[in-house]
């Protein structure tokens, strides 16, 4: 009883603790709302603007839940095809590489150049972010098969195809599952790191253009209330994820059966 | 009692069979054996004789450097004559205990419907019917082996190769596994020859029928010792003289293989049968 109600009870006290220290600095050494807002400030500026903020929310979402669908995709999909063709794999997995370590805030104003639609734009750039660890950990997973069950597999003649559908994928799962939570925070920060390049230009902005704008006005409390949106959403999605990988490895995979969150 | 004739052709026959593996290492020098139909077959031997490699080699799992191998696995068709247990269970960890069985009859087609009467009367007879649905996380070392042991015997095997099963098991897991695999084996519908690898010699006398002793660097075949108990065997078997003098035989055998290696005889010699 006590360790389970800890263990949610902790994190919120911290975090509440926190809030309140921001809050009391902020009050106590009268620290002016253009440098720190306080959280009660952030909160109504929050609640104030949440009906233009909640259409830029909208376009960050979409951006960043489709760049993770199509590195989920692409990343499982390229891996399939490495696993099934290592020639392809020596031949392609450099150029995987280069997209992977080019800092994407570089490459980002080219791609816009490039890439007419802004929204399309958008998406590659974050995809650029987000499909590598899921590629390189389905590599790896799939892979992983245990020694013995290959040998069983070949005993019983099975398929390349049985291979791939009842031994390699199952095994390269958990490795998949763990590349998706880094590419789930990534993608975000993919999202996010493109609309801050791609400005404040087009109709439909999202939250890191409506941070920019703000800060071009010195409005730090709506600052602050965009970025409270972006939290919430990484958290979101950290959380839909684990939810997601419990789903699926949960009745056997012993990174589910202890877990600490 | 089944003995060894030569009446009939062996199912399982290696003549002059050497293995020397990519690395160098010369892991088989000129072993000859033959198992009968309905025959178990102990192989016995210290750590690195080469048994495991006769089992995959009977497997089809590797192929011979020079010599002949005879086996149901060199045939063509869907593989299910052979069947394989390894010293771990090496079950599916994400698949239930049915679906684990049924690997076997779902590689060679058959759907999870047509293969369930086959599948559940197997994990009857191994004693895990209520685990059917089971993870094999949820498992005790011994049933996850029995689950292993199922999944080999439900293609109805012609040969079924073991390597060091129960070896990793508690000795009185291993005791009761012993029991039961015997069982098991004079209950298969269609007659099953049984190669057995083990270290063990108290294993090797309470399972077979005979036993082959292997020494090591280079891994050949030095004695051979016949159990004369028939089948079935007690429990108790394990407590009469007639085992105390087979291991007593055996170890002597064994004790012989081991100071042969330190030097090596002449890999074609023939070992001359020994009764227990």
């Amino acid at each position: 009883m006590l360790p389970a109600l800890a263990r949610t009870l902790l994190p919120t006290l911290v975090l509440l603790g926190l809030l309140a220290a921001w809050e009391l600095t902020v009050r106590l050494a009268h620290i002016p709302a253009y440098t720190l807002p306080a959280p009660s400030l952030v909160a109504s500026t929050l609640v104030a603007n949440f009906g233009s903020l909640a259409g830029s929310w909208w376009v960050t979402l979409r951006v960043t839940a489709g760049a993770l669908a199509l590195a989920c995709a692409g990343g499982a999909l390229i891996a399939a095809v490495f696993a099934l063709s290592p020639t392809l794999e020596r031949a392609l997995f450099p150029v995987a590489v280069v997209l992977q370590v080019t800092p994407i805030v570089a490459v980002a104003p080219l791609i816009l150049i490039y890439v007419e639609s802004t929204t399309a734009a958008l998406l590659l750039c974050a995809w650029i972010v987000a499909f590598f660890p899921i590629l390189s950990n389905t590599v790896i997973g799939l892979r992983a098969t245990d020694p013995h069950l290959r040998d069983l597999f070949v005993l019983y003649r099975a398929t390349p195809w049985q291979r791939l559908a009842l031994l390699r994928t199952p095994t390269a799962l958990p490795y998949f599952v763990a590349g998706l939570k880094i590419s789930g925070g990534l993608s975000l920060i993919g999202a996010v790191t493109a609309e801050m390049v791609a400005g404040a230009a087009g109709r439909d902005t999202g939250l890191a253009s409506r941070i920019l704008e703000a800060s071009f006005r010195t409005e730090t409390p709506k600052m602050f209330a965009a970025l409270t949106l972006l939290v919430a959403t990484g958290v979101m999605i950290f959380w839909l994820l684990n939810a997601l990988s419990h789903w699926l490895l949960g009745p056997w995979h012993a990174s589910e059966s202890s877990r600490l969150l | 009692m089944p003995m060894p004739t030569t009446a009939t052709p062996p199912l399982v026959r290696l003549q002059q069979v050497y293995k020397q593996f990519a690395s160098g290492l010369q892991a088989l020098a000129g072993v000859s054996l033959a198992v009968q139909a309905d025959e178990f077959v102990a192989l016995l031997g210290p750590s690195g004789c080469g048994k495991s490699t006769v089992l995959r080699l009977v497997a089809g799992l590797d192929a011979a450097s020079a010599g002949q191998v005879q086996a149901p696995a060199m045939a063509p068709g869907t593989g299910s004559d052979t069947a394989f247990v390894f010293q771990e269970p090496t079950l599916m960890p994400w698949a239930s205990v049915f679906d684990n069985v049924w690997l076997p009859l779902r590689l060679q087609g058959q759907s999870r419907r047509a293969a369930a009467p086959a599948v559940r009367q197997v994990l009857a007879r191994v004693g895990l019917a209520e685990f059917e649905a089971a993870h094999p996380a949820q498992l005790s070392g011994g049933m996850k082996m029995r689950a292993s042991i199922a999944r080999a015997l439900v293609t109805r095997p012609r040969v079924l190769l073991m390597d060091e099963p129960f070896a990793a098991l508690d000795d009185i897991t291993r005791q009761r596994l012993n029991i039961d695999l015997l069982q098991w084996w004079q209950g298969q519908p269609v007659p099953m020859a049984a190669l057995f690898v083990t270290h063990s010699v108290a294993e090797a006398v309470f399972l077979s029928q005979r036993v082959l002793v292997m020494a090591a660097r280079p891994g050949r075949v030095v004695a051979e010792v016949l159990i004369a108990q028939p089948y079935p065997r007690p429990a108790d078997f394990r407590h009469s003289a007639e085992f105390a003098s087979a291991c007593r035989t055996l170890s002597a055998a064994l004790a012989d293989a081991h100071d042969s290696a330190a030097a090596p005889v002449p890999a074609s010699r023939p070992p001359a049968p020994v009764r227990a």
